[in-house]
């Protein structure tokens, strides 16, 4: 008779009623695709089902028990019988209990293995995917599939999809049981069941409209909360504070009084589905009273009007929720469906002893058709070369370099190492010939060993520390309390930014690459820092063929070759001398950024 | 939570009324089994069908209280929870608006972000729990339980029973599970970092070709997740069937008993019957009781965060004898001058500073990231205090003059460029709002901002989304300069501010300042020489200390720490050979 009180396990509670829910495109194909997860448990699911089912109808049957148990033998006053039913009654709710702690372990078992399938297929689908996809999709929004998303199947299928079904059992076993008793209560009962839709549906529709002003004053609100705690101290230097105040009191208020009202109308629920429920309660005893139905038969019949109500209001909810994990589950097989990078072609090589000779001929390059960035860029690098590529910001500097790593395809020429088009070596051996020191350093959580281990799996001591020293890191690091063993934690302050540069530097030295790609830092580093990871890059770019995103003056004089680039096109190229004397774009360029 | 109910108490009368009518919903709960009995016991007996429907009318009656009583409580407990909600963040955010920059340092600004929204929405739903839930549950259970007592005292002591059978088990189930429930939380934090490190580096991810690594990563922080999960739900899905047993068991004893009763004439059939839709009653309000009581402990984190916020008293206030009026000339004089943040054991940032600068005077700052130049200039405005020493202006120490007055008089244009969702006039009107839009222009053309406000479609009615985002760092910078200016104040402070700036605009601003400011006092911290090599003194700080000072000349003459970085700066392929 208690089968259906609120467990332990958190669940949307009244306070979600009337959430705006997000609809999703087609439940259809999403639901088979989930399918092919949760099928992979089939047996599982299978024995919740059952479980479900059973736990709901045996614990019904022990209600209509307890008015036999009045009828038959309390006012008969047959005591040895009672004493035999009440024994029976017992087994059934000790059965009861069983079956429903059966699924109920049964299905965060399923529903867990199933999300973390997805989660683990969403991760590597992830690793599989195209640049364009990461610089095109907002962190969060990636973010967000594997955490919310997933959370909201978790829940519905460990919560939802049961109680889906104990609902529906508990409404039909119910009208089941009630019948076979008595059909007039039945009737009595069954009235109330579109008065409570009823109200349900009305207050549901009312309460949406409000919720979704509150959502709107809310975003509101921590709109101009995140502003200006952000903003802080530039309103502190020009004495806004009282302002600023006046601002968010205004938007204060208003959230205060639309959440009031949305509080209010979902708040009204409850009591109203009591009075129903007590509705419900009163008519049985009345109606029971007035045609003499018998006193186990009214008792059965209280006790069923008392369960008849909540599946209802509760089936009305999980739709609701269900229909939010179809949305997420919709969101998630979206990133899977995406177009993965390229697979190697048939007879992709590997490259092996590589010289070191980069060409690029007549490349065409854009990331949005129609918009060309790169302009039939030619390109030519000799064995240790180093290329230095000038010019103002959104020149296509940073696209060349993203098309030799393959970070973005070619739509037009071709690049080749060595002679071989780039299109025809494994992406994988491509990346491991190439090495990259970008402008935004990035390092792992993880001990400095690892970080400069990163590009060469299984490195010993001597030579992480080898290449800590070539990237002017060891002194840094030996002073550290843990030296190699110091620990970064993400946006970790231990080490500065211009020592992260270096440990970035002692990374690629360690990985030892034949070419070299290199972004060089605008950032924030004092000259002395400055001078050393300088120092570094040299020794790193000592025998390679290196392409360099120049800033540095030094960088730029000691090129083979000097690419300007300008709205994607190569405008002027020669060393740095012949650029000078051709007092073009070049020496303007210098002259404005470098002389006094 | 206690530090809190301050915020309830103007809405006491509230507060108050909603437990009231949670009593009449609660009463009505009980009065209707009650009345049931009647009509079983004297309607059935009798067979006076006008009794029962009189009865049924009466249960309508009491059923419809109810509803009322329900919708009141849920009316002022609503009510209570978002006037409580809002004032708090009122409260707070004027606590923050008061917060000197130590105190903003402490708090992260992702950290005040959630205490204003996230924190403050859980305990708005905390005390609408507590004022209907909380309230509902005992009272339904001492109701229940003295309604009982009153039918059938020695029934009672199966329910007693029952009752510390069940606060055993939730007790257990409780401790069992929290600490998993902890784990579970650590899980998906290390789920999300590797996700989050993956996505912020998969330049780095693909360009060392480790795809294999992170996913192995990955599904071991996954498997991780998903064993705890699958834990800490074991436990806590042990409560239902649990209780499930307890409740019907008792309810069986009951049965059998006031079977007995029944039969001998002690209880009516009609108190039976009403004995166990209480016994229902009770045992599920403590189930209830036990799920709210887990909630608010988790709010707990809340209280404190808010707490934490709103029990920071700002340490940069008004003495109480402040003057204004004071800044006439703008000689700023630094005397020993020690500064260290609270709370350091490191040595201090700033050590020994003395220093004169004179009205009008231009003075560059140089120096390593670090070295202490921007915490040396954020000290004029007090925007932190000095530890040691003093800092004058005109004569006054800065912690005398006015706060307000001082900052509307001292312009400083911090390192990080931020502007306000917005116009760009509105933004550059923070400096002066009532400014005519031919000073605005003038600003701007000092500032080197007029030609690329001009050249937009909406010239200075753009509209900037939040956090000026439409705009690139040194179209920022130049706003933000330009809106300083408008202040007209007797001290200009720059803390590199044109770092992205191109130099040719940057030598435009400098010599606009120049002519243009003559009679401003102007403080310029810059990394690259070439900003600052014309200014009238040049202050080197290395370490907290003040190394080197003096003209261009006079420092590259010295061969110290400035003719070192200078020569790197315009000669850098010295360095290498």
């Amino acid at each position: 008779m208690a089968s259906n009180a609120p467990t332990g396990m958190p669940r949307s509670g009244r306070h979600d009623r009337g959430r705006p829910v997000e609809k999703p495109k087609n439940i259809g194909k999403t639901l088979k695709k989930l399918w092919a997860y949760v099928g992979r448990h089939g047996i599982k699911l299978f024995a919740v089902i059952f479980f479900v089912i059973a736990s709901t109808l045996i614990n019904l049957r022990g209600t209509s028990m307890i008015g036999t148990a009045i009828d038959g033998y309390i006012l008969p006053g047959d005591f040895y019988g009672l004493r035999r039913m009440l024994i029976r009654l017992m087994l059934v709710y000790v059965l009861s209990a069983f079956f429903s702690w059966a699924q109920l372990q049964l299905s965060v078992n399923l529903a867990q293995h199933t999300v973390a399938d997805i989660r683990r297929d969403l991760f590597e689908k992830l690793q599989l995917l195209p640049l364009k996809f990461f610089d095109t999709t907002p962190r969060g929004d990636i973010m967000s599939r594997i955490t919310n998303d997933v959370d909201t199947i978790s829940n519905a299928l460990n919560v939802s999809i049961t109680q889906f079904i104990s609902s529906t059992v508990t409404i039909v076993g119910i009208i089941g049981f009630m019948l076979y008793l008595s059909p007039l209560l039945t009737l009595v009962v069954v009235v109330t069941v579109p008065l409570l839709i009823a109200a349900t549906n009305f207050i549901t529709k009312h309460s949406r409209i409000y919720f979704k002003q509150q959502q709107k004053a809310l975003g509101d609100l921590n709109g101009i909360v995140e502003e200006n705690i952000t903003g802080q101290k530039v309103i502190k230097v020009f004495v806004k504070e009282e302002d600023i105040k006046q601002k968010l009191n205004v938007s204060n208020t208003a959230l205060r009084d639309i959440g009031v009202k949305a509080q209010v109308i979902s708040g009204v629920m409850g009591p109203v589905s009591t009075f129903i429920n007590s509705l419900g309660y009163g008519f049985v005893a009345v109606m029971g009273a007035l045609f003499n139905v018998p006193l186990g038969i009214i008792t059965s019949f209280l006790l069923y009007s008392r369960q008849f109500a909540r599946p209802f209001s509760e089936i009305a909810q999980l739709f609701n929720s269900l229909l939010s994990a179809v949305a997420g589950a919709e969101r998630i097989f979206d990133v899977m469906a995406v177009e993965p990078e390229p697979a190697d072609r048939e007879n992709a090589v590997e490259l092996t002893d590589i010289k070191g000779r980069v060409d690029f001929e007549n490349v065409d390059f854009s990331y949005v058709e129609g918009t060309p960035i790169l302009k039939n860029i030619n390109l030519y690098a000799k064995p240790g070369q180093t290329i230095a590529l000038v010019g103002p910001t959104g020149a296509g500097k940073t696209t060349i370099i993203n098309l030799l790593t393959r970070f973005y395809d070619i739509q037009k020429g071709r690049i080749s190492i060595d002679n071989t088009d780039i299109l025809d070596i494994k992406m994988s051996s491509l990346r491991r010939s190439l090495g990259i020191v970008l402008q935004d350093t990035y390092l792992f959580s993880g001990t400095i060993f690892d970080n400069i281990a990163y590009g060469r799996p299984g490195a010993t001591e001597a030579q992480v520390k080898e290449a800590a020293m070539l990237a002017n890191a060891h002194e840094f690091i030996r002073r550290l309390p843990q030296g190699y063993q110091t620990f970064l934690s993400e946006d970790s302050d231990t080490i500065s930014q211009g020592q992260k540069q270096m440990l970035a530097i002692a990374r690629t030295i360690l990985a030892d690459p034949a070419i070299l790609i290199l972004d060089e830092a605008t950032s924030n580093v004092d000259t002395r820092t400055e001078v050393k990871i300088q120092q570094a890059m040299l020794t790193l770019m000592k025998g390679r063929t290196s392409f360099v995103i120049a800033h540095r003056l030094s960088t730029i004089r000691n090129a083979n070759l000097i690419a300007v680039l300008k709205d994607g096109e190569i405008i002027e190229r020669g060393d740095h001398h012949e650029l000078m004397r051709q007092k073009g774009f070049y020496y303007n360029l210098y002259m404005n950024q470098f002389a006094e | 939570m206690r530090k809190l109910l301050k915020f309830i108490k103007p809405y006491t009368l509230w507060a108050i009324l909603a437990p009231i009518m949670m009593f009449v919903e609660v009463g009505s709960e009980l009065v209707i089994p009650k009345i049931m009995a009647l009509i079983v016991d004297i309607g059935i007996a009798s067979g006076d069908h006008g009794y029962i429907i009189k009865m049924g009318i009466l249960m309508v009656i009491a059923a419809l209280l109810g509803a009322v009583g329900g919708i009141g409580c849920a009316y002022y407990a609503s009510k209570t929870a978002m006037y409580f909600g809002a004032d708090i963040r009122e409260e707070m955010f004027a606590r923050i608006q008061s917060f000197s920059f130590v105190n903003l340092d402490k708090f992260h600004t992702s950290s005040m972000i959630t205490r204003l929204t996230n924190d403050i929405t859980q305990l708005q739903q905390i005390v609408t729990l507590c004022l209907r839930g909380l309230v509902r549950s005992p009272l339904m259970m001492a109701g229940g339980l003295a309604m009982a007592i009153a039918i059938n005292p020695r029934l009672t002591l199966i329910l007693f029973a029952a009752l510390v059978i069940m606060v055993f088990f939730i007790s257990v189930i409780i401790s069992l599970s929290f600490p998993l429930f902890k784990r579970v939380q650590t899980g998906i934090d290390k789920i999300n970092t590797v996700m989050r490190e993956d996505l912020s580096g998969i330049r780095v991810v693909k360009a060392f070709v480790r795809e294999d690594k992170e996913k192995e990563k990955f599904a071991e922080a996954n498997d991780n997740l998903m064993n705890i999960t699958i834990k800490a739900f074991r436990t806590i899905t042990m409560t239902l069937p649990l209780m499930t047993i307890v409740l019907n068991s008792a309810m069986l004893l009951i049965v059998w008993r006031g079977g007995h009763y029944v039969s001998v004439g002690d209880m009516t059939s009609g108190d039976l019957m009403q004995y166990m839709t209480y016994i229902t009653q009770i045992l599920m309000s403590l189930m209830m009781l036990s799920m709210l009581l887990m909630m608010i402990s988790r709010a707990r984190a809340c209280t404190d965060r808010v707490n934490e916020i709103l029990d920071t008293d700002t340490d940069i206030v008004d003495s109480p004898d402040a003057v204004s009026g004071v800044i006439t000339d703008g000689r700023i004089v630094f005397d020993s001058v020690t500064f260290s943040y609270p709370a350091s054991t490191g040595d201090p940032v700033l050590e020994n500073i003395s220093l004169t600068i004179e009205p009008g005077e231009t003075v560059g700052i140089l120096g390593e990231t670090g070295a202490g130049k921007s915490t040396l200039v954020n000290l004029i405005p007090r925007l932190y205090d000095v530890t040691g020493g003093s800092i004058t202006i005109d004569g006054v120490d800065v912690r005398k003059i006015s706060l307000d007055y001082l900052r509307k008089n001292i312009g400083i244009v911090l390192q990080k460029a931020l502007l306000f969702s917005g116009s760009i006039a509105e933004n550059l009107r923070w400096g002066n709002k009532d400014a005519s839009d031919d000073e605005i222009k003038e600003a701007c053309i000092t500032a080197g901002a007029d030609e690329f406000i001009e050249s937009f479609k909406d010239g200075f009615d753009t509209q900037l989304g939040q956090g000026g985002v439409n705009l690139s760092g040194g179209q920022k910078q130049r706003i933000s300069i330009a809106r300083t200016l408008l202040k007209k104040p007797k001290i200009l402070i720059f803390d590199d501010s044109t770092s992205a700036v191109d130099t040719g605009t940057e030598k435009k601003i400098r010599e606009g300042l120049a002519t243009r400011l003559g009679n401003t006092t102007k403080i310029i911290i810059a990394q690259k020489v070439s900003s600052i090599m014309n200014a009238d003194k040049i202050i080197v700080i290395h370490n907290g200390k003040i190394a080197e000072q003096g003209t261009h000349d006079q420092l590259l003459s010295q061969n110290g720490i400035y003719s070192e970085i200078y020569k790197t700066q315009t000669n850098l392929e010295t360095e290498v050979e």
